[in-house]
């Protein structure tokens, strides 16, 4: 469980980028920030993941304050940020060796992920060899890889072209069925946060306040295609652009 | 295929150009010796050229080691501080405007004949874009990059072997392929201002004697140890970064 309480966030200039966000993230949930560029959303994902102090107010997973990047906490960034001189496999292992946990729970662990994410074949390839897409998928299995109780994710899908953004979409949501990590996701799209959120934090104009909370009980797994939900994925659009405009 | 046959048909038009010209233009071999007069200066005294040369590549690779090795280091204690490194930047940069070749008659002043003042030199030319270049590659590490590296809580030395020194390494080739050729200069100079054995003593020897194509001979010899030389860095390359150029 993520905790925000009454978090600030002014920086140097100075530039109040977050005014007093409180929030709650439940375990297994999916939350989605949205809001327009400059908001602070990622920001408020920094600060979660511990790479930034908070000037005002306290940020605290399962109880305990960060003050400092945590090993049960994944990233993913926008860009796939892939080591190029490791295998596809290597990458996954990263966090492994830098845990300075070399068993084989480990390798058996980055084959399932690999496996999940339809990339064995692609194991020993080097990250150049790999589509965009592709690369992401790496970047998610690495962030997987130690079983973290909360996965941060900053737009990463946002450098793809539509159509790996929603294959990757569809992706993570069975990700996240199969998985039960609580992911916080920062995106500026409308379509992605109501595909993937079981809540979606919309954020103002800097400096970022939250606006509203808007839940989407739209039930899983959801799809872009024509499906038995159409009404329901539109009237949650239609609220999200109304708020964002 | 084309890797190897491109560069030759290079030169091969190249000596081809420079025979046309000799011979179209009449131009006295005291100028400019046709190719035909180079390699017969060469086959005059084969042994004595090769063990010249032999000995100014000695200096050059004792030389570029010394540097290479000396710089890496010096890089990396560098970058290892950003206060270190903000204060020691003007005066490497300060050092590095000196003319090094110009300090060669001093080097005779302070070092004597012999071996000593040439790998000097050596060192001294091509120790910057050693430093400068590894310098350059391990502050290159992309945002993202460190920030993963932080949010997975990696200590400085795990960050700088598994990040910072591999994504450094195409950038460090860079300097040495810079440094290969003006090691081989530093090495010439030496043996100009102060000549003992070397091909750079031949070339001031037969400038003294007239013997044009046989500086020519060693011009040549001097050149084909760059490419060489060239080469052997560039070949080590592709075995250390054969992910570099791909991506």
């Amino acid at each position: 469980m993520i905790t925000v309480s009454a978090v600030g966030q002014t920086f140097p200039g100075p530039v109040e980028a977050l005014a007093d966000i409180t929030l709650r993230v439940d375990d297994g949930e999916f939350v989605t920030l949205i809001g327009r560029s400059g908001c602070g959303k990622s920001t408020l994902l920094n600060l979660m993941a511990g790479l930034l102090r908070p000037t005002r107010g306290t940020i605290a997973i399962d109880g305990t304050p960060v003050t400092e990047p945590r090993r049960d906490v994944g990233l993913v960034f926008q860009q796939p940020a892939l080591l190029p001189w490791r295998s596809v496999e290597a990458n996954v292992l990263l966090p492994a060796e830098i845990f300075g946990r070399r068993g084989s729970s480990y390798r058996t662990r980055a084959a399932e992920l690999l496996e999940m994410t339809g990339l064995s074949a692609f194991r020993q390839k080097l990250p150049h060899e790999l589509s965009g897409g592709m690369q992401q998928r790496v970047a998610l299995c690495r962030a997987l890889l130690p079983r973290p109780s909360v996965l941060l994710m900053d737009e990463p899908f946002s450098a793809l072209d539509a159509l790996t953004r929603e294959e990757l979409a569809v992706e993570l949501q069975r990700l996240h069925l199969d998985l039960g990590t609580t992911i916080v996701f920062v995106t500026h799209s409308i379509q992605e946060a109501v595909l993937l959120a079981d809540r979606v934090v919309v954020l103002t104009d800097r400096p970022g306040r939250l606006r509203e909370i808007v839940q989407v009980d739209i039930p899983r797994p959801r799809s872009f295609g024509y499906n038995a939900h159409l009404d329901e994925v539109a009237a949650a659009s239609a609220r999200l652009h109304d708020l964002l405009h | 295929m084309s890797r190897v046959a491109l560069p030759a048909l290079g030169a091969v038009l190249t000596v081809a150009l420079w025979w046309l010209l000799t011979a179209a233009l009449h131009i006295d071999p005291f100028y400019l010796p046709s190719p035909a007069d180079v390699v017969e200066t060469f086959w005059r005294t084969p042994g004595f050229l090769l063990g010249e040369t032999w000995v100014t590549l000695q200096r050059v690779l004792i030389g570029f080691a010394v540097a290479v090795t000396g710089g890496l280091v010096v890089a990396v204690v560098l970058a290892a501080s950003r206060t270190v490194e903000r204060m020691t930047m003007p005066v490497l940069a300060a050092v590095n405007a000196v003319p090094k070749v110009a300090l060669a008659p001093l080097l005779l002043v302070w070092m004597g004949f012999g071996d000593t003042p040439k790998i000097v030199l050596v060192v001294l030319v091509s120790f910057f874009p050693v430093v400068v270049a590894t310098m350059a590659g391990l502050t290159s590490a992309p945002a993202d990059l460190r920030k993963l590296a932080r949010s997975l809580k990696a200590s400085w030395w795990q960050t700088f072997v598994k990040v910072r020194l591999p994504w450094a390494l195409p950038q460090i080739f860079v300097g040495l392929k810079v440094a290969t050729p003006l090691a081989i200069i530093g090495a010439v100079i030496g043996e100009v201002v102060s000549p003992d054995r070397g091909l750079g003593s031949v070339i001031t020897g037969s400038s003294a004697s007239s013997d044009t194509p046989l500086a020519f001979a060693a011009l040549v010899l001097l050149a084909l140890a760059g490419v060489a030389l060239f080469y052997a860095v560039a070949a080590v390359e592709r075995l250390a970064v054969p992910w570099a150029g791909a991506a």
